[in-house]
C-alpha cells in the first residue's frame, strides 16, 4: 500500500491510476439502524454519512480534525468523524445529532442551545452538540473553565463560546441536581 | 442581561425571542450549499495552481483521466464560452478593476488560483484524480510582500462607489508642529481571512429544460442569481440561487466566490448537476482583509484636547481590482479637532483582492486609532476614558454635521460602571495577582447606520397563520427572528404562527447582507408589507356583523394583539384577524411592499451623519514569565438605536468581540513571500479564539431612541461589536505591563521579545 503511494508519487501514470479501488464489507449501527455497507477503504465516516447516507447534520469545516464540526459519538465517544476511515469502524455504533434528538424530541443540550442562543449560523452547532454529550459523559468536566479547555477542538466562528458554556453548565447542573 | 425564560404579553420588537430557525439548526435538519440532494450529481474538486504569478504552460490530465469515476478535467481549454467583457462579470458589489473569472485564460495571477476542476461520480474519485493532474507552468516575478508593495501605493482614479474620501479641515502640519503634546506612531494589522466554518460551497440542480438551480454559500441569493445570468449566458428567470442556511460568512460571500462559477461552468459544460465544495486550505485563496500601515500624528494642548491629527493608511489590493475601505476616516468623524488632514493608498500585490471582512475599513483603521489615541492619554497624564471624553464630539467633526443620535457618553458611562473602571490606577504595572500582571483598557468604536431599499411580501390565511419572505439571507445575523418578531409586533400574532422565508432568489427583491443594514431594511419592509395586511384586514372587518371596529379611520386607530385588532381607544370593541378573514369571505391577504429611503430620508441622510457607537472595556492578564495573555473580561456597551431582539443582537455582540480577540491576539495569515503563497493556510497554523481564549464579555445596549435613521429607528450589529476591541486590548496590554504594541495580532513572541 505504502509502496504503491510512493511510486505514485514519481510517475502518476495512467496504468495505475485507473486500476478500480476495491470494497470492503462494513456493518454498522447509526442512530440505531443497523447498515451492511460495501465501502472503499478511502472513504471516511464523515464523508460515508454526508455524502452517502445523506445524514448531512455532521459537517465539514476543514477536513483535517482541527475545527471539530464533524463531531459525532461513536460507541459512546466523541470523535472527529474526518479522520476515522469508515470501514475502520466495522462493528461499532455510531450516533450523530439526527440521533440524538428531532423536532419534537430534542435532546436537553439542544434545547439548552436554543435557550441559551449557543450558535448563530448554526454550522458548528451539532458537533459542538456532540461533543458536550461527550464531555458530560467523560465525567471530567466540572468547572467552567474545564468545560472550556475540553471543548476547545470544537471551532465557532460566529462567536458562541460563552454561550456554549452556559448551556452546557446548564445541562450538567440539571443532570447534577437530578 | 433580560430573564429569557419570561413570557412577555405581547411578543414584538424589544422581545427577546430564542432564534426561529434554532430548531432545524441543533438537530441537523438546516441545509447548507453543499447539502441539498441532486440526483445523478457529479462531485467536483478544485485543482489550486501552484504558483503566484505567471502561466500555465501544460496541462497533463492523462493520469487523472484515467482514475475510474471520473467524468471530466475542466480547464481553461475546454471550458464553455463566458462572456469576454469585464462588465459581464459584475456583480452587486463589484469594484474598480477586472474581475477574477476562474478558468478564464492561462493566465495565473495568484497563489492558489483554480487551474481546473475534476469531475467524478465520487468526491474520493475526484480528489484522487485531482492530486493526478500535473500542471506545467512558467513562472514570472512576483511580490506578495506588503512593505514592498507600499513603493506601488496609489488613490486609484476610480473608486468603489462606498468609499469616502477623507476630507481635511484647517492645517494639521501647523498645528502639529506648535503643539504642546506630540504623538507619533505607526500602526499594522496583519492580513486576515474571514474563515467562516462552513466552506464555500454550491451544488447546481442541472434541470434539463434550460434552468437551473444553484444552492450557493453566499450573502445574496439575487447578485449571486444576476452574475450567473450575466457571466454564463443565462436568462435570469432560468436561474434560481438559493441560500436559506449560511454558515457564517462575515463578508466572505458578499460577492459571488469562484467555486459558483466552477460549479456553473462544468454543469453548463457536461449538462448535468455538479456539487463544488472548496477545501479549507482553499478558503485562504480567496478574499481576506486587507494587511494595513497606519501612520498617526497627534498633537494636543497641554490638558489633553486635541489641536491636530494626521492619518496616513494604507491597505492592500491585489493587481487586478482595487479594494477601497474607509480606514481613516473614523477617528476623523468621532473626534473633536479643528485641524486634521488623512491620506488613504491601496498597494497592489500579486493575492487575489482583498474585500470586505467584518467591519471593513473600521476593525482596521479605528481599533489602530484607538491605541494612538490612548498613548496620547498616556502623554497628557490623563485617564484614558477622561481623555476621550475630553475630546468628544456631539457632531462627525469630518464631515460637519449632527447626528441622528449618538449616546457614546452613555455608552461610556454604563460600560465603564459595569467593568469597574473607576479607582483604575493610570500608571501601568500597578496591578497584579501572582505571576500575572492585570492591565485594563478601553478603546471606542464607530460604525455606520445604514439603509437599502429592500422588499418583502406579507401572506396572512384563513386561519391566521402568516408567512413573511424576502431574498435577504440570515449568515448567522438572527434575520429570520427578526423578520418574524416584527411582523409578530405588527400584527399582533404570535410567533408560532408566523413563517419567515428567506435566502431564495425567487422572493422579493433584496440587496446582498452587509454592511449591518439587514435588520433595519428587512424589518422595515416586513413592516410596511405587514401594515399593508392591516389596513385590509380593517376593510375585512366592515364587514364583521355590528362593525365593532367602525370608529377606527385607520389602523393606527387600532391595537394588535392575541390575534385580535382592537380599537387603540376602546379596547373591548375587538375583531379577532379570522373572523375578519371569515366575514369578508377572503383565503388569503398577500401584499408586497418595499422600504425605500424617502424624500424625508434622502434629505436626513444629506444633512445627518448616522452612526452606531461603542465603548469597548478589556481586562488582560499576562503571565510575565510566558507571556502568555488572557482576555478575563471584556464589557462592550453598544449605542445602535432600536433593538429588535435583544437575545440575538447580544449575541452579534459577543461574536464581534470574540472576533476582536483574535484580531488581538491570534489572526495572521503569513506569506511565504519566496512561494507567494499564503503558508498557514489552515484551521490549526491560522488560530482562531477557542473556548478555552474566551472568558467573560458582557454586553451592554445603551438606550438610544432615534426615529429618524431608519424607519424602525435600527442602526444595526453586524459590525459594531468587532470594532476597536482589539485596540482595548491592546491598550489593556500596555497597562499591565508597559509594553506599548502597535502592530496586531500581539502574540507572545513580540511580548517576550
Amino acid at each position: 500500500m505504502s509502496q504503491a503511494a510512493l511510486s505514485l508519487k514519481d510517475d502518476p501514470g495512467p496504468a495505475l491510476a485507473s486500476r478500480p479501488i476495491g470494497t470492503l464489507p462494513v456493518r454498522l449501527t447509526i442512530n440505531g439502524e443497523d447498515h451492511a455497507l460495501d465501502l472503499e477503504p478511502w472513504v471516511t465516516l464523515l464523508d460515508l454519512l454526508r455524502e452517502r447516507l445523506h445524514l448531512t447534520g455532521t459537517k465539514k469545516g476543514c477536513d483535517h480534525g482541527q475545527c471539530g464540526s464533524c463531531t459525532v459519538l461513536v460507541d459512546g465517544t466523541r470523535l472527529n468523524a474526518c479522520l476515522k476511515l469508515a470501514v475502520s469502524l466495522d462493528g461499532s455504533e455510531v450516533t450523530t445529532i439526527e440521533g440524538l434528538g428531532q423536532p419534537g424530541n430534542l435532546h436537553p443540550l439542544q434545547a439548552a442551545f436554543i435557550e441559551h442562543d449557543a450558535f448563530q449560523c448554526g454550522y458548528c452547532t451539532p458537533g459542538q452538540i456532540c461533543s458536550a454529550v461527550g464531555l458530560i459523559a467523560e465525567g471530567h468536566a466540572h468547572t467552567r473553565d474545564e468545560v472550556r479547555e475540553q471543548m476547545s477542538g470544537n471551532l465557532c466562528r460566529c462567536g458562541a463560546y460563552t454561550n456554549i458554556a452556559d448551556a452546557i453548565l446548564d445541562v450538567m447542573g440539571q443532570e447534577g441536581r437530578e | 442581561m433580560p430573564d429569557t425564560r419570561q413570557t412577555p404579553i405581547k411578543v414584538g420588537i424589544g422581545t427577546p425571542l430564542s432564534r426561529v430557525d434554532g430548531v432545524d439548526k441543533v438537530t441537523g435538519q438546516a441545509l447548507y450549499a453543499a447539502e441539498y440532494v441532486v440526483p445523478g450529481m457529479l462531485h467536483g474538486v478544485i485543482v489550486s495552481g501552484r504558483i503566484a504569478k505567471g502561466r500555465i504552460a501544460v496541462i497533463d490530465e492523462a493520469a487523472a483521466r484515467a482514475v475510474p469515476g471520473v467524468a471530466e478535467v475542466l480547464t481553461h481549454r475546454n471550458r464553455p464560452h463566458v462572456a469576454w467583457r469585464d462588465s459581464a462579470h459584475k456583480d452587486e458589489l463589484s469594484i474598480p478593476g477586472d474581475p477574477f473569472v476562474a478558468l478564464r485564460d492561462d493566465r495565473i495571477l495568484f497563489s492558489g488560483q483554480p487551474v481546473a476542476l475534476v469531475l467524478a461520480d465520487s468526491f474520493e474519485a475526484a480528489r484522487f484524480a485531482a492530486s493526478l493532474l500535473d500542471v506545467t507552468y512558467e513562472e514570472e516575478p512576483h511580490n506578495v510582500d506588503f512593505d514592498l508593495s507600499l513603493a506601488e501605493k496609489t488613490l486609484p482614479l476610480w473608486k468603489r462607489k462606498s468609499f469616502h474620501a477623507p476630507k481635511s479641515h484647517g492645517d494639521a502640519d501647523t498645528a502639529y508642529a506648535e503643539a504642546d503634546l506630540r504623538h507619533e506612531g505607526e500602526y499594522r494589522l496583519a492580513t486576515e481571512h474571514h474563515n467562516p466554518m462552513e466552506m464555500h460551497a454550491s451544488t447546481v440542480h442541472w434541470h434539463g429544460d434550460g434552468t437551473i438551480t444553484v444552492y450557493d454559500k453566499c450573502q445574496g441569493a439575487q447578485g449571486v442569481r444576476d452574475f450567473i445570468a450575466s457571466s454564463f449566458g443565462f436568462r435570469s428567470k432560468d436561474v434560481r440561487v438559493v441560500n436559506a442556511y449560511v454558515g457564517g460568512a462575515f463578508g466572505s460571500g458578499l460577492r459571488p466566490q469562484y467555486q459558483v462559477q466552477l460549479a456553473v461552468l462544468a454543469a453548463k459544460h457536461l449538462q448535468r448537476s455538479v456539487r463544488v465544495v472548496m477545501t479549507r486550505q482553499q478558503m485562504f485563496t480567496h478574499v481576506h482583509r486587507p494587511q494595513a500601515i497606519y501612520s498617526i500624528k497627534l498633537g494636543a494642548e497641554r490638558t489633553g484636547k486635541l489641536t491636530s491629527m494626521i492619518h496616513d493608511a494604507t491597505t492592500s489590493t491585489s493587481r487586478f481590482e482595487n479594494n477601497l475601505e474607509d480606514v481613516v476616516t473614523w477617528g476623523m468623524i468621532n473626534y473633536a479637532c479643528l485641524n486634521m488632514r488623512g491620506e488613504y493608498t491601496v498597494a497592489p500585490r500579486d493575492t487575489y483582492t482583498s474585500s470586505d471582512m467584518r467591519a471593513p475599513g473600521a476593525a482596521t483603521g479605528m481599533t489602530l486609532f484607538e491605541i494612538a489615541m490612548d498613548e496620547l492619554a498616556y502623554k497628557a497624564k490623563v485617564d484614558p476614558l477622561e481623555f476621550r471624553l475630553l475630546n468628544y464630539s456631539d457632531e462627525d467633526a469630518m464631515n460637519r454635521q449632527p447626528f441622528t443620535s449618538k449616546a457614546l457618553r452613555e455608552a461610556y458611562r454604563e460600560g465603564a460602571a459595569a467593568f469597574g473602571w473607576q479607582g483604575r490606577p493610570i500608571e501601568p504595572r500597578q496591578m497584579r495577582d501572582g505571576r500575572e500582571m492585570i492591565g485594563w483598557g478601553v478603546a471606542t468604536g464607530i460604525w455606520d447606520a445604514q439603509f437599502s431599499k429592500t422588499s418583502a411580501r406579507a401572506t396572512l390565511l384563513a386561519d391566521g397563520r402568516l408567512e413573511v419572505a424576502s431574498a435577504t439571507a440570515d449568515i448567522g445575523t438572527g434575520t429570520y427572528t427578526v423578520m418574524t418578531l416584527v411582523a409578530a409586533d405588527t400584527l399582533g400574532i404570535a410567533p408560532e404562527r408566523i413563517t419567515s422565508r428567506l435566502g431564495d432568489s425567487d422572493l422579493p427583491t433584496a440587496p446582498v447582507e452587509g454592511g449591518s443594514w439587514g435588520a433595519a431594511s428587512t424589518g422595515a419592509a416586513v413592516q410596511l408589507a405587514c401594515r399593508s395586511v392591516a389596513e385590509r384586514l380593517l376593510k375585512a372587518a366592515a364587514k364583521v356583523e355590528g362593525q365593532p371596529l367602525a370608529a377606527a379611520s385607520s389602523i393606527d386607530d387600532l391595537v394588535f394583539a392575541d390575534g385580535r385588532m382592537a380599537l387603540r381607544a376602546d379596547p373591548g370593541r375587538s375583531v379577532a384577524i379570522i373572523d375578519a378573514m371569515q366575514a369578508a369571505g377572503l383565503d388569503r391577504i398577500e401584499v408586497e411592499e418595499t422600504a425605500a429611503t424617502g424624500l424625508r430620508g434622502l434629505v436626513s441622510q444629506a444633512r445627518k451623519s448616522r452612526k452606531t457607537h461603542s465603548a469597548v472595556f478589556a481586562e488582560v492578564r499576562v503571565d510575565e514569565e510566558l507571556g502568555q495573555i488572557r482576555v478575563t473580561r471584556i464589557v462592550s456597551a453598544i449605542a445602535a438605536g432600536r433593538i429588535i431582539n435583544p437575545k440575538t443582537s447580544r449575541s452579534q455582540i459577543l461574536g464581534g468581540v470574540v472576533m476582536g480577540i483574535g484580531m488581538a491576539l491570534h489572526e495572521e495569515t503569513l506569506a511565504d513571500l519566496r512561494l507567494g503563497r499564503w503558508m498557514n493556510h489552515n484551521y490549526a497554523e491560522y488560530h482562531i479564539p477557542a473556548h478555552a481564549d474566551i472568558h467573560d464579555i458582557e454586553v451592554i445596549f445603551v438606550d438610544e431612541p432615534d426615529p429618524e435613521v431608519t424607519p424602525l429607528g435600527v442602526k444595526g450589529l453586524g459590525e459594531i461589536g468587532i470594532i476597536s476591541v482589539a485596540g482595548a486590548i491592546a491598550n489593556a496590554i500596555f497597562h499591565a505591563t508597559g509594553q506599548r504594541h502597535r502592530s496586531l495580532p500581539i502574540t507572545l513572541d513580540k511580548l517576550v521579545a
